[in-house]
């Protein structure tokens, strides 16, 4: 049985001007010690998903279906005081801004402590040992000190090194990371998202890595998702999806990398913008801005504008795309001719 | 990354290097205000020890020494350096008493606001929804009422069912519990107001990750974030309560003349202002304002010091 099984999760937000479907039919598995990526432009619902996994999605939003088992249970139907003693101590959560997840007036060590305290029956001394020994863990420069310090004496790369020791503090067997180094210097960076590896791999931990950088995501996990305006278009281990990459705005994804650029021209990017969640186009999600709305004779596809795309299979991934569709169906049909 | 060695300031330096001390060293009007209100604080709680009579104490009275003037004026008398008022109690002893009377009122008044209000407000704005309709809507409810109209009703209802004398002997409890009461939804909206600005932001989000329980969020994770606003107004509010004091004591709805306030020695001099015997009021009215206008002159610099508009610290 898989660690967390994600199925049909389908969220929604209630607005004044009716019900915004911020998720829909999302699925995927975690097993222990997995790392799974979640890329997506801005809006495109990887953090509600990050918070739904929790069931903390902030009003007026609620899951409206679908199922998230943890272990073998329900988060979906648990009650608040069975989530509380999931939340931070078998699933914690490292937030996209360290700026902004610490409070500002209490101690590095108070934070710690409480957070232990709520979890464990132990005296102050032992949480504050255990503390101390996570700090080294994520190799802070003199960690004894960094205890009776506040937030703003620190700097970013630092108090990210913290929030990763309070994700770790329970030996939580996931970590949500929403976007750990967006709010960093290029240079840190790679430190953290390195830190952050070596320490999910040494404990143990399943790691859910939210991102729009695909180049960490290549690197560090195993598995992945595409998402777009709420649903998950590819998923498949990510060498597979990187390498070759089946949907269109996948694709269009990979060739916006500067990597991806010749030099002295423009940068790739691909067209238009991701449409808001209350003006959904009609068919496929992504048709405004897909090349592949026609067939390479020039005719048009009328189901992208039409119809919803179904998942198929290809090769070990799953594309919600009717070009691919078309392209295995013909496959398929040239191989029985033969 | 710094590698000082430096050990981590303790709370005196912290203190010591923080802008409310940099900005209370170069402001003459605070530290006069402070100075002024620690006297008065330190005179009224000592006033036992400094008061050369008991004015409690109706051994020590004699109606023949009643109205003498203070000692700027002929006809005084030695005993009594600010004078006696109608009824020969010493009026510098009767001022220190009633000061003591006013800033207990005045203080006790404010806790009680401040852990209403605190409670309803951290509520309101935390937890949202129904439960910050019904709370807000019951602090405009009580805010309709006035200090004075919740005082007529409180003390008609006491005085009728449990006696006059039961009410002058509780009623520096009475009036607390009064203005306490009246008051409350100030401090309500304005922890509300911060609350909603706090809750949004991710440390509150990253509490509840942790799986923090939601009275513990809201006391230990949001409460101290809310504070400047709160000591704020509670300078404020503690000046108001007083006043509020005072003009109950004036109409005869709070302290009695036995155990005056200073709005009771006011409104006691008040019928003497025409026979000439003017400083019965006017010396503890002079106190009375010096006290209240030092309250406020502190609480103008703490909302200039601890208003992020103004400084970001």
């Amino acid at each position: 049985m898989a660690l967390l099984e994600v199925n049909h999760l389908d969220v929604r937000f209630a607005l004044r001007q009716g019900e915004v479907r911020a998720l829909r039919d999302v699925n995927f598995t975690l097993e222990r010690g997995e790392r799974l990526g979640i890329v997506g432009e801005s809006g495109a619902g990887k953090s509600v998903a990050a918070f739904s996994l929790l069931n903390l999605i902030a009003k007026p939003g609620f899951i409206a279906g679908g199922e998230i088992r943890f272990d073998g249970q329900a988060l979906t139907k648990m009650s608040e005081r069975g989530l509380r003693k999931i939340r931070g101590n078998r699933i914690s959560m490292i937030f996209q801004d360290p700026m902004m997840t610490l409070n500002p007036v209490l101690s590095i060590g108070e934070q710690m402590i409480e957070c232990l305290k709520a979890h464990r029956r132990i005296s102050r001394r032992e949480a504050r040992s255990i503390a101390l020994d996570r700090l080294k863990q994520v190799q802070i420069p003199s960690p004894e000190k960094r205890l009776d310090q506040y937030p703003h004496e620190l700097s970013g790369g630092m108090r990210q090194r913290i929030i990763i020791a309070i994700a770790l503090l329970l030996d939580p067997d996931i970590i949500v990371a929403d976007e750990p180094t967006t709010a960093l210097d290029v240079t840190i960076q790679a430190e953290i998202m390195a830190l952050l590896l070596s320490l999910c791999e040494t404990h143990n931990v399943a790691l859910i890595l939210i991102t729009h950088d695909l180049g960490v995501v290549s690197q560090v996990t195993q598995r992945m998702l595409v998402m777009y305006a709420g649903r998950v278009i590819e998923q498949g281990p990510t060498r597979e999806i990187i390498n070759d990459p089946q949907h269109p705005y996948t694709q269009g994804l990979l060739n916006a990398l500067p990597q991806m650029a010749t030099p002295g021209e423009k940068l790739n990017q691909i067209r238009g913008s991701m449409p808001s969640l209350n003006a959904l186009p009609s068919g496929c999600a992504f048709h405004p801005r897909c090349d592949f709305t026609h067939r390479s004779d020039g005719t048009a596809r009328p189901a992208c504008v039409e119809q919803v795309p179904e998942f198929v299979i290809s090769g070990q991934c799953r594309v919600a795309c009717h070009m691919v569709a078309e392209m295995l169906e013909d496959r398929r049909m040239k191989e029985e001719a033969q | 990354m710094s590698t000082s060695t430096t050990t981590t300031p303790s709370r005196w330096e912290r203190f010591r290097d923080s802008y409310l001390w940099y900005s209370f060293k170069r402001d003459r009007t605070a530290q006069l205000c402070l100075a002024v209100f620690a006297c008065l604080v330190v005179a009224a709680f000592c006033a036992p020890l400094l008061a050369p009579t008991d004015p409690y104490d109706l051994r020590h009275i004699d109606i023949l020494d009643s109205e003498l003037p203070p000692f700027w004026i002929d006809g005084f008398d030695e005993r009594y350096t600010l004078g006696t008022d109608a009824q020969g109690r010493d009026l510098w002893s009767i001022i220190l008493y009633g000061t003591r009377v006013s800033l207990l009122i005045g203080f006790g008044a404010v806790i009680l606001q401040a852990l209403i209000g605190v409670t309803f407000g951290l509520m309101a704005g935390y937890l949202g929804g129904r439960i910050d309709a019904f709370l807000m809507r019951l602090a405009d409810i009580q805010l309709s009422f006035s200090t004075l109209m919740v005082a007529i009703v409180v003390g008609a209802v006491v005085k009728s069912t449990l006696g006059s004398a039961f009410y002058s002997e509780y009623a520096v409890v009475m009036l607390i519990l009064i203005i306490g009461l009246a008051e409350w939804p100030q401090y309500a909206r304005t922890v509300r107001a911060s609350v909603l600005a706090e809750r949004g932001k991710e440390y509150v989000d990253a509490a509840r990750v942790m799986g923090l329980r939601s009275k513990r969020i809201m006391f230990r994770h949001v409460l101290p974030n809310t504070l400047s606003p709160i000591f704020v107004i509670s300078t404020v509010q503690i000046a108001n309560a007083i006043i509020s004091e005072a003009a109950l004591s004036f109409l005869g709805l709070g302290m009695p003349e036995t155990h005056p306030s200073l709005g009771s020695l006011i409104k006691a001099g008040f019928d003497y202002i025409q026979s000439g015997s003017w400083w019965i009021t006017l010396i503890p009215g002079a106190v009375l304002v010096v006290l209240v206008l030092s309250i406020n002159l502190l609480g103008d610099w703490l909302r200039d010091v601890m208003n992020p508009r103004l400084y970001k610290g």
